[in-house]
């Protein structure tokens, strides 16, 4: 499929197949999810946790992206950079990070994110730790994961840089370590 | 329009984790029974996708826009005179296996076939037929699936599925299947 019938295919998922809520629910409700975090642990722990919650979602929420999009399996991990920006993440979140800083073997990509609904009213805490070690928005890293192991992807994704942290863009690195061929369920081919 | 007589729901591993009936009638087996019998069901459609010769497996047949059924080389469909059961598998591998009347659309091309020596292809039809009709009930229920199963909080992954929720949505969809 062309990215440009990604793009009208994930349009349409947003326009008709989705069900939305106020912004403000979801953001404030990520909110205070963070900030309770941040008061039980260190800012290193909260980034786990955050993330490992993120994996959790993303072991789920794959099967309504599927049952949703209806798409099959991607041709490469190119091809699956595209589903991610121009699906994954409109579909769920109404943003379309850009892709880019493809490393020379094809394995490594990153987003950009410019737009986040995660982060809107959120400014990280004064001290200087949280600067350097929070990464807010972590449980995205998580939910990529998990939605890419259950369709036989290992892949490691992390932050690199965010607006929060006074870094000029948001951006998430994409890693992908290995294609588990033996675990595709029989009969795909 | 086929009648609806049961669903089956296996995990990755072949792990029956769903078994509903949707007719009175039917003779029930031990759970032991049904996990034997979703164990083979997993194992044959394993065995099919492996002797399947490349050239007979399909590139897309199945092209419904809204359910990819992934399952290409593995075994498809049983037909028999008193049910057809039909096998579907999702990307993450979770197979539905679906059992349906006999439908009666198949009977007419059969009856045609008599006359007629290319049979085979038409028989094709008549299954193929009966796929996308399926195949369109299948997308729904894998839409509930992953609206009532996969966001319980409190489901665990693999597991078998105890979500009233999902039982009753389920219910209400083949209901409204069966009722013209």
């Amino acid at each position: 499929m062309s990215s440009k019938s990604y793009k009208s295919l994930s349009d349409d998922i947003w326009k008709n197949r989705v069900d939305k809520i106020n912004s403000e629910v979801f953001t404030l409700t990520y909110g205070s999810i963070v900030a309770q975090l941040c008061r039980d642990f260190t800012y290193a722990e909260v980034n786990t946790q955050l993330e490992k919650m993120g994996y959790n979602i993303g072991l789920r929420l794959v099967e309504e992206f599927f049952a949703k999009t209806g798409l099959g399996r991607c041709t490469s991990f190119k091809d699956t950079s595209e589903v991610i920006s121009k699906i994954g993440f409109k579909m769920f979140l109404n943003i379309t990070p850009t892709v880019t800083n493809w490393s020379g073997d094809g394995k490594q990509f990153s987003l950009i994110l410019d737009d986040n609904p995660l982060t809107d009213f959120v400014e990280l805490p004064e001290d200087n730790n949280a600067a350097n070690e929070l990464w807010y928005s972590n449980v995205l890293c998580g939910v990529l994961r998990g939605c890419l192991e259950m369709v036989q992807l290992d892949c490691d994704v992390y932050f690199v840089s965010d607006v929060l942290r006074g870094d000029p863009i948001t951006e998430m690195r994409l890693k992908l370590n290995k294609f588990l061929k033996d675990e595709v369920p029989a009969g795909e081919e | 329009m086929i009648m609806i007589y049961s669903l089956y729901i296996l995990n990755r591993a072949g792990g029956l984790i769903y078994q509903k009936d949707f007719n009175k009638g039917l003779k029930k087996i031990t759970t032991n029974d049904y996990l034997i019998l979703s164990g083979i069901l997993h194992g044959v459609h394993a065995i099919a996708s492996n002797i399947s010769p490349p050239s007979a497996i399909p590139s897309t047949i199945y092209n419904n826009p809204s359910f990819t059924n992934t399952n290409k080389s593995g075994l498809k469909s049983i037909e028999t005179d008193f049910f057809k059961m039909f096998i579907f598998q999702s990307l993450t591998g979770i197979k539905f296996v679906l059992i349906t009347s006999n439908n009666p659309i198949s009977k007419e091309p059969e009856n045609i076939n008599t006359s007629n020596p290319d049979s085979f292809s038409s028989s094709d039809i008549s299954i193929n037929r009966n796929i996308n009709e399926t195949e369109s009930i299948l997308r729904k229920i894998y839409a509930l699936y992953s609206d009532y199963v996969m966001k319980n909080p409190f489901y665990s992954l693999e597991m078998p599925i105890r979500c009233d929720l999902f039982d009753l949505k389920l219910t209400d969809l083949i209901k409204s299947f069966s009722q013209p």
